[in-house]
């Protein structure tokens, strides 16, 4: 420290910063506070801020009945579509895009620069501007309801190659000279010297990709039309959005709070990798 | 190297069209919007449906809303994967009617398959709003509903009002809202539903004002908007007025706000008469339901009030055995011991007379006084050339349109001269383009 | 850019790049070429009928005022977000960077609403700035403040803000808290000993060392504000009121909804590619530098 420590400029920060922690966990915890109470309550505007006595009611019903008024596919097996999407995806585009990178990097071939081009240009657009002619080209393929419909188009970005492209351009040229000196091939190297440096990489980008995929609103809501293709995210729109009916509003928020904990989860307990792999490769 | 190969396979798979396999009976798919108690209402039908017969099976899904259930229908038939049934609010209508191939009449169907199907045993009002100039039914009447005016007879009471004598008149509704405001419901003595089908569609038929020219609609595509006159610039004048001190409260465009009238916080509400249901469930005060207000001195108001709900539509480009399966279905659903059940449950329109006929005659609006209510409405007075309907193409997205500038009506941002101009104007942009594109 | 060392053959590395290649080519150049199509396209609904016409949805765009507000909207609620959350989360990360032993504490507090679906998070805020039940619009309703989202623009526009801001504080504040804790403890200790404030220490030297992450995250957070709000602003306030919350890519979306517009959805589609790639281009120039370093 610089300054001389008062108190003041001691535990200033840690005020703030807890503040700032409360704020933002506050949405959250209301969420969870209107997942334990009757519907009654939450619309009538008077909810407590602590938790009611209908925790287990609630969410044993969106567990294991589902609700009766919309969604009647229990919770479970939304939740295992959005965990087989989330995994599809960062898997898929972890693989994609370590091999894609490693031959713009690792090779020199005539159309080099193009090929760079063609894919990087993709690196920002996002599905829902091209959202129905991409529906159309998945539906020509006969991919409406399939896991590889919901995991395959969304892997057609260019973000995991640029950050194992940035990733290869710091690896020493050293080891690939001495890796030729012991006259090894390209896959050994692979094998043997740049999947083992990538994994933070890879670490973060599956973070990213796990996240990206199991968050993903307007594509599953139009490409999958039966109710046990859904995803946890399409289910609470489903829940919210009613017709002549209203809102469950307690079973919402308990899908609202199952749906957030398994990326959460992720963020957390892979943080050390996830962070380091963030920002030493994206900057 | 074994990744490669992987890989190889997984671009494999992903490009192989997933053939479906041969299943002994033939599935039929059915698309709908319900939720909460008339959900069970659409789960229970297709499995009495599919334990009457074992030849088909109809599977049915959830979309979402009306407008998400369209949309997903819409793309799903461009993308060649339509389902056979397709449910679609009234607004959708016209869009479907300028569908060409895209549909089949169910008439045609019905015919097809040979099942008995006649357009006649139908309420004229219902059937008439889903039928062609010839006569032809296009789609199948499924939940029918109209508009109609929810209070709470407790607060009634407690303001000094009579609670069995609810307001009939506009002004005399507002006055209403005004006492109610004044004793504890300070954020909102009335509110509507549906803020465009109430206010624009319904209130124009309700006083056989044009809407828009060539008889809503009905008459052809090339109608023009005409609901920047009176009295509709009166009636939003007066609802811009009234939300200035919340005696009105603007609830949002669809239904959403419905839970402030079971919640007790609004203790008027304009919306569907399929409320019905949930006023039931949830509603802890004593309640009743009556027709919409009107202005009384426009002349020959109130006329008659219009459909809302949905219909069951018919996909085109399918199997002739599934179309057969179709048909069974709709025959099933006819059954005028199901139709009588479906109304009294779900709180929406019997469609058919007999049903209707076998309701009444059971004493059960006797009991029930608030399910005849909209029925009441519909058939209050003869349809005129104007009262008829609304079927405009777009509709869905012109609704939006109206909504916006109503927003801005309601916000004080514009006039309603101003809003309404612009409503119309908009508008008419939007059903040029659809008499453009549509199928003749 | 270019390694000393490289492989040779072109068989190789084609087939490395071929399932890249592949899906990009099927789910984002053939759909992005459709859009092209069908923006010159008059179509109905079901893709039945259509005719060529030439520029005019492009033209009619340009001819009404719904576009040019969806610009502005999309103007402010960038502005807003991106200032919001970029001023938060350095604030914060400052904070943090302060408390020296609570500083990773704090990070797993406040990094988790980066994997909170941007409708999830929606939903939340609206539960509690719904004017009925919400439990802050009544707090604001008891304080005399007319909270309105559903004819108050600003007020809808606020709810978004709020919403979209939450999400993204945690991203920035790690790539903030990572410059900070990247920053040389001499360095400030030298301007410490010449008598600079704290405050003017920040602002003479921790800040201008931070401007590379500060410009990284600007070109991030407008094409999260862009594009990663949909989620947020379609479970919120559906564009409206009166189109006050209709960003650029929620209009894309809701004119073609169920085929009501595709043409111009298409030509909007359009649009926005474009701009996306002139982002592109923009945030490539700006890491092909920092690669050089």
């Amino acid at each position: 420290m610089v300054e001389k420590e008062t108190a003041f400029s001691k535990y200033m920060p840690h005020v703030v910063l807890l503040l700032g922690v409360l704020i933002i966990f506050l949405p959250v915890w209301l969420a969870f506070v209107a997942s334990t109470w009757d519907p009654a309550t939450i619309s009538n505007g008077k909810l407590p801020l602590t938790p009611g006595p209908y925790f287990i009611e609630n969410y044993k019903r969106i567990l294991f009945s589902g609700t009766s008024s919309s969604t009647r596919e229990p919770v479970w097996s939304m939740l295992g579509n959005s965990f087989i999407m989330a995994i599809g995806v960062a898997v898929g585009k972890i693989i994609i895009s370590i091999l894609s990178a490693f031959a713009l990097v690792y090779y020199k071939f005539p159309l080099r620069r193009t090929v760079f081009w063609f894919i990087f240009i993709t690196l920002m657009l996002p599905v829902e501007v091209r959202i129905f002619p991409t529906y159309k080209i998945v539906a020509d393929l006969g991919m409406l309801d399939t896991y590889h419909g919901l995991i395959i188009p969304l892997i057609a970005s260019a973000t995991g190659t640029l950050l194992f492209r940035q990733f290869f351009m710091t690896v020493p040229d050293e080891l690939l000279e001495a890796s030729k000196i012991d006259a090894a091939g390209p896959f050994r190297f692979f094998k043997d010297t740049l999947v083992p440096l990538s994994m933070t990489t890879i670490a973060a980008l599956f973070v990213i990709q796990f996240i990206y995929g199991w968050n993903q609103y307007l594509w599953p809501l139009l490409i999958t039309t039966k109710d046990s293709m859904q995803t946890i995210v399409i289910g609470i729109r489903k829940m919210i959005v009613t017709q002549d009916a209203l809102t469950e509003w307690q079973l919402a928020m308990a899908t609202a709070v199952l749906a957030l904990l398994p990326p959460v989860a992720v963020v957390i307990g892979m943080q050390k990798l996830f962070v380091k792999g963030l920002v030493e490769t994206e900057k | 190297m074994s990744s490669i190969s992987r890989l190889a396979l997984l671009a494999a798979t992903a490009l192989t069209v997933t053939a479906g396999s041969a299943r002994a009976q033939t599935e039929i798919t059915w698309w709908h919007a319900m939720t909460g108690a008339n959900n069970d209402v659409v789960n229970k039908l297709a499995e009495d449906f599919n334990a009457s017969q074992k030849d088909y099976k109809v599977v049915v899904a959830y979309k979402g809303s009306y407008a998400d259930t369209m949309q997903a229908g819409i793309a799903a038939f461009r993308a060649g994967n339509a389902p056979h049934i397709l449910q679609v609010f009234e607004v959708g209508t016209a869009s479907m009617m300028g569908a060409g191939k895209a549909i089949k009449p169910v008439a045609e169907v019905m015919a097809e398959a040979g099942e008995k199907f006649d357009p006649k045993a139908y309420l004229p009002a219902v059937a008439a709003y889903y039928s062609t100039a010839k006569g032809e039914l296009l789609s199948f009447p499924f939940n029918s509903s109209s508009a109609v005016m929810w209070y709470n007879k407790d607060a009634f009471k407690k303001a000094g009002l009579d609670p069995n004598n609810p307001p009939k008149t506009w002004p005399e509704t507002f006055e209403a809202a005004k006492k109610l405001q004044a004793n504890g419901h300070a954020t909102c003595g009335m509110a509507s539903a549906w803020i465009t089908w109430l206010n624009i569609e319904q209130f124009a038929v309700w006083h056989n004002v044009p809407l828009a020219t060539k008889g809503n609609g009905l008459d052809g595509f090339d109608a023009v908007l005409e609901m920047n006159k009176e009295p509709f610039v009166r009636h939003f004048k007066n609802l811009a007025e009234a939300q200035k001190t919340k005696v009105f409260d603007y609830s949002g465009r669809t239904n959403t706000g419905e839970g402030r009238f079971t919640s007790g916080e609004c203790p008027i509400m304009l919306t569907s008469s399929g409320f019905y249901g949930n006023v039931k469930a949830n509603a802890k005060f004593d309640w009743a339901n009556a027709p919409m207000p009107y202005y009384p001195d426009v002349p020959g108001a109130p006329q008659n009030s219009t459909l809302g709900g949905a219909s069951l539509w018919v996909m085109g480009g399918k199997k002739a055995d599934e179309y057969k399966g179709v048909a069974k279905f709709f025959a099933f659903l006819s059954d005028t011991d199901r139709q009588a059940k479906l109304h009294t449950e779900s709180g929406y329109l019997p469609i058919t007379l007999a049903a209707y006929e076998k309701v009444k005659a059971s004493g059960f609006y006797n009991q029930n006084p608030y399910l005849e209510t909209p029925i009441k409405e519909l058939t209050n007075k003869p349809p005129t050339a104007i009262s008829r309907g609304i079927r405009l193409g777009n509709l869905v997205q012109i609704r939006d349109i109206w909504a916006e500038e109503i927003e801005l009506i309601l916000n004080g941002s514009k006039t309603p001269q101003a809003g309404l101009d612009a409503a119309a104007e908009r508008g008419n942009v939007l059903l040029r383009q659809f008499e453009r594109t549509v199928t003749k | 850019m270019e390694k000393r060392t490289v492989f040779s053959g072109y068989a190789i590395p084609l087939a490395l790049l071929a399932p890249q290649l592949l899906i990009t080519v099927i789910f984002f150049y053939l759909p992005a070429g459709q859009a092209i199509w069908q923006s010159f396209q008059l179509e109905d609904a079901f893709g039945t009928v259509s005719q060529f016409v030439g520029f005019e949805n492009y033209k009619l765009l340009f001819e009404r005022p719904e576009y040019f507000k969806a610009i502005g909207a999309t103007a402010v609620f960038s502005v807003l977000v991106g200032t919001l959350s970029l001023a938060l989360s350095l604030f914060l990360a400052v904070q943090a960077n302060k408390a020296l032993k609570g500083a990773s504490f704090y990070k797993t507090l406040l990094i988790w609403p980066y994997a909170v679906a941007p409708a999830i998070a929606g939903v939340l805020w609206l539960f509690l700035f719904q004017p009925s039940m919400g439990m802050v619009a009544r707090l604001l309703q008891q304080w005399g403040i007319p909270w309105d989202p559903l004819l108050n623009g600003n007020h809808a526009m606020i709810l978004v803000v709020l919403a979209a801001t939450w999400k993204q504080i945690s991203y920035n504040f790690l790539f903030f808290l990572a410059g900070l804790q990247s920053i040389p403890h001499s360095l400030i200790e030298a301007s410490a000993i010449d008598g600079a404030t704290p405050l003017r220490r920040f602002w003479t030297i921790i800040f201008p060392l931070l401007s590379p992450t500060t410009f990284y995250l600007i070109v991030v957070n407008v094409v999260y504000v862009f594009f990663d709000t949909f989620g947020i602003i379609d479970a919120v306030t559906h564009g409206g009121p009166a189109g006050a919350t209709t960003t650029l890519v929620f209009k894309v979306y809701n004119d073609g909804r169920s085929g009501g517009d595709l043409g111009s959805s298409a030509a909007q589609s359009v649009i926005l590619m474009v701009i996306v790639i002139a982002l592109t281009a923009i945030q490539f120039r700006y890491i092909e530098r920092k690669v050089n370093y």
